[in-house]
């Protein structure tokens, strides 16, 4: 079997899988939680007898009469309700559940309120993190290869694993541009929290297999780059599918049993690790490979 | 250490940390074992403290605040010891409110200063904020007419009448002076000018250096207490009156001691205005339900790995799932140890590194049946299997480990909770497979 050759089909269906994402986040960008954007959430149930019993229009007019701006409002039972609007304050929300007392006793199950810098700020330290978790990892794989400079110099093998980790970021966010706008999900601190996730997975299947051609680039150096490439892949395909697979179980379990809070958080994980065992795979490597013909190609011209 | 010896003792501690594990108290061996409570004396040291595993608000229920300080109107180099002087105040009027265990943080990010309280098992807000909101009381009492009886003191100040502490000040009914904490411009620490020792000065304003004349002009050779949200804090006997608005209250005061009290006082006197800027409420029934569904997804999830790895690698696997469950034992018990305080996000990332911990054991195994492939003896293949893989589990964990530490550091509450778990268990699943694994695998492999 040869993973190498085929390189360009590979990349085709990366694009493929990553291109309709990338629109939609232009065109959409993210839905982003009040977490971020600042706001309150409130999420309580109203015991009622069943005349009386408020459909979301009773109770948007509540908020309204209270004069709080109401973003989003949802039923996720018959008497359960999901609230998101203005960033309001404790007697506010006080107020506003006297008003929807008149319908029945009011349980609140949450309240949350993110002024609006907090909300900034916790979207600045999100990309912070996310770009310099990026170049340390660089710089890790820079140094964890720095023996191995021939054919390829250590770098690269840094920035083809990068690359592979954009591809694996670009997927999950795509994913969740698109979820954001059909199912109106969330963008919030538990999703940064799994792309981070992610990108340490991806870079973890690719210095699996990046360690592999690093060993067998020592003791086959009569084979050329891309056999050993393909042979290393070869070699550690077993090891990548059983991993992905029993964290790919662990995570279906939660998915099944773990409720709702939790859900897009899990979601999010099963399909960054899945694309990352496909971009470690199909993708790094090759990518390194490709690099390598291209230099070659450049070098005979010059002469 | 050879596996024989190795493997005895390995399971000996991990039978007496999976008791340490239980979150209940257990009998067994006829002993009563409590796994709640620490209580141990080794020679010189002495263990005594709650072991219970530390809930977040998303699972046992429960309030957070946060607060914005507002620094506008004080000076640049008074900046830090205001922050200090807002926490202290909120931190007693907390502790007056008489939650367990709530956590006031301070925390600069940036150019704001930030309190955040964390209210665990309380939903009533309502109360926390209007004592945390209210503004200092700090009032002055002199002695007044007419004695009272010591039980008569203890019951008033029992109805919330007299302020904690000031039944012991006097002997005669005490009696509130017209001083109160707005009369207060700062207070600070100064030494005394010839023994050295700390004290603490007080500056008034114009018109409370004319109440504070007159009581001290009243009281010479009597106590004033000086009394701070209902406490007493401290009650110094007047030497002489004291006519310019400069008062040092002198005692046997450590450092320590002289610079708290110089907090308080400012707190009393000057707090910056807070401002609350968010705020989260979580049920405690929503924070159960989401506890018991995360920990049956767990359970269902290692449950399942452990079927999956004895498919794939048979007599291997069913190795490695023991080395596994030796692994879950070690990471619950640090998370009990530290004390973590488990979130629902921390209970994804245990989860999720259990992963990574099968991960290592896949690693070693697929090599070792590579090496077998390329008929090496067994016992080679074994040591082979071991020594090929560390290179990646080591470059590929540190990368993980890496990606962690970043989260830590510029993560909030949530975020933190997460990468903490995953990197203990990220460093525990190293430990377990490279030596737990490793060391069954000799025994078993009788290499």
């Amino acid at each position: 079997m040869n993973i190498v050759k085929n390189k360009k089909w590979f990349f085709l269906l990366s694009a493929v899988l990553i291109i309709p994402g990338v629109i939609s986040l232009l065109l959409f960008g993210l839905n982003f939680s009040i977490e971020f954007t600042g706001g309150s959430k409130l999420e309580f149930g109203i015991e009622s007898p069943t005349m009386l019993r408020p459909g979301t229009q009773e109770i948007q007019a509540a908020f309204q009469a209270k004069k709080i701006n109401v973003h989003k409002i949802e039923a996720i039972s018959q008497d359960t309700f999901r609230i998101q609007t203005d960033p309001i304050e404790q007697n506010k929300k006080n107020e506003v559940f006297r008003e929807i007392g008149k319908f029945g006793k009011v349980i609140e199950k949450r309240f949350e309120t993110v002024g609006p810098s907090i909300g900034q700020e916790t979207k600045t330290n999100a990309i912070k993190a996310v770009i310099i978790a990026s170049i340390a990892i660089t710089a890790y794989i820079a140094f964890a290869f720095r023996k191995v400079s021939n054919p390829v110099s250590s770098w690269k093998y840094g920035v083809s694993a990068i690359v592979a980790l954009l591809h694996d970021v670009l997927i999950v966010v795509g994913l969740f541009s698109i979820l954001g706008k059909v199912l109106d999900v969330e963008v919030d601190s538990l999703f940064i929290t799994a792309l981070l996730t992610v990108m340490g997975f991806s870079v973890h299947d690719t210095i699996v297999v990046f360690d592999r051609i690093r060993e067998n680039l020592r003791k086959n150096f009569d084979l050329k780059f891309d056999t050993v490439v393909n042979n290393s892949l070869l070699e550690t395909l077993n090891r990548s599918l059983n991993t992905s697979l029993t964290v790919v179980i662990v995570l279906f379990a939660l998915l099944l049993f773990g409720g709702e809070t939790i859900r897009w958080f899990v979601v999010a994980l099963l399909v960054g690790i899945i694309s990352g065992t496909y971009s470690s795979i199909f993708n790094a490597s090759q990518l390194l490979v490709a690099w390598y013909e291209w230099d070659r190609k450049r070098k005979t011209i010059d002469k | 250490m050879k596996p024989k010896v190795f493997l005895p003792i390995l399971f000996f501690v991990a039978l007496i940390l999976l008791f340490f594990d239980l979150p209940l108290s257990v009998k067994a061996f006829g002993l009563n074992f409590d796994p709640t409570a620490l209580n141990a004396k080794l020679g010189p040291i002495n263990l005594n403290r709650d072991f219970n595993y530390r809930l977040g608000l998303d699972l046992q229920g429960g309030a957070r605040l946060i607060y914005q300080v507002d620094m506008k109107e004080i000076p640049e180099g008074e900046k830090d010891t205001a922050f200090e002087s807002a926490r202290s105040v909120i931190e007693r009027r907390i502790n007056f409110f008489g939650v367990t265990e709530p956590s006031i943080q301070a925390l600069r990010v940036a150019s704001d200063y930030r309190i955040i309280i964390e209210l665990p098992g309380t939903t009533n807000v309502d109360q926390a904020l209007n004592l945390i909101g209210k503004t200092a009381q700090l009032s002055f009492w002199e002695e007044g007419a007419g004695k009272i009886a010591t039980q008569e003191a203890n019951l008033l100040t029992q109805k919330g009448v007299y302020p904690l502490g000031l039944a012991q000040v006097f002997e005669n009914k005490p009696q509130k002076t017209k001083l109160t904490g707005k009369d207060l411009k700062a207070a600070r620490v100064v030494y005394g000018s010839q023994d050295g020792t700390p004290q603490v000065q007080l500056n008034f304003t114009s018109e409370g250096t004319k109440f504070f004349a007159d009581i001290t002009k009243k009281n010479v050779g009597k106590p004033v207490a000086i009394v701070l949200d209902d406490i007493t804090i401290s009650a110094p006997i007047v030497q002489q009156p004291i006519l310019n608005g400069d008062a040092v209250i002198s005692g046997s005061f450590t450092q320590d001691q002289a610079k708290s009290l110089q907090i308080q006082l400012n707190a009393g006197a000057l707090p910056a205005p807070l401002a609350l800027i968010g705020q989260s409420t979580v049920g405690p029934s929503l924070g159960i339900d989401s506890l018991k569904k995360s920990l049956v997804g767990g359970l269902i999830g290692l449950i399942s790995v452990i079927t999956f790895m004895v498919l794939l690698y048979r007599k291997e696997g069913f190795l490695a799932s023991i080395a596994l469950v030796v692994y879950a034992i070690i990471v619950l018990f640090i998370f009990k140890f530290i004390p973590l305080t488990l979130t629902l996000s921390g209970i994804a990332g245990f989860i999720l590194s259990i992963g990574m911990a099968v991960d290592a054991n896949v690693l070693i195994f697929e090599r070792m049946k590579e090496e077998l492939r390329n008929n090496k003896p067994r016992d080679l293949a074994v040591t082979l299997g071991f020594n090929r893989a560390w290179s990646s589990i080591r470059d590929s964990n540190i990368s993980s480990l890496i990606t962690t530490i970043i989260l830590f550091y510029f993560g909030s509450g949530l975020i933190r909770g997460f990468a903490l778990a995953l990197a203990i268990g990220i460093v525990v699943s190293m430990f377990s497979a490279i030596v737990v694994t490793r060391n069954l695998l000799k025994f078993f492999e009788k290499v």
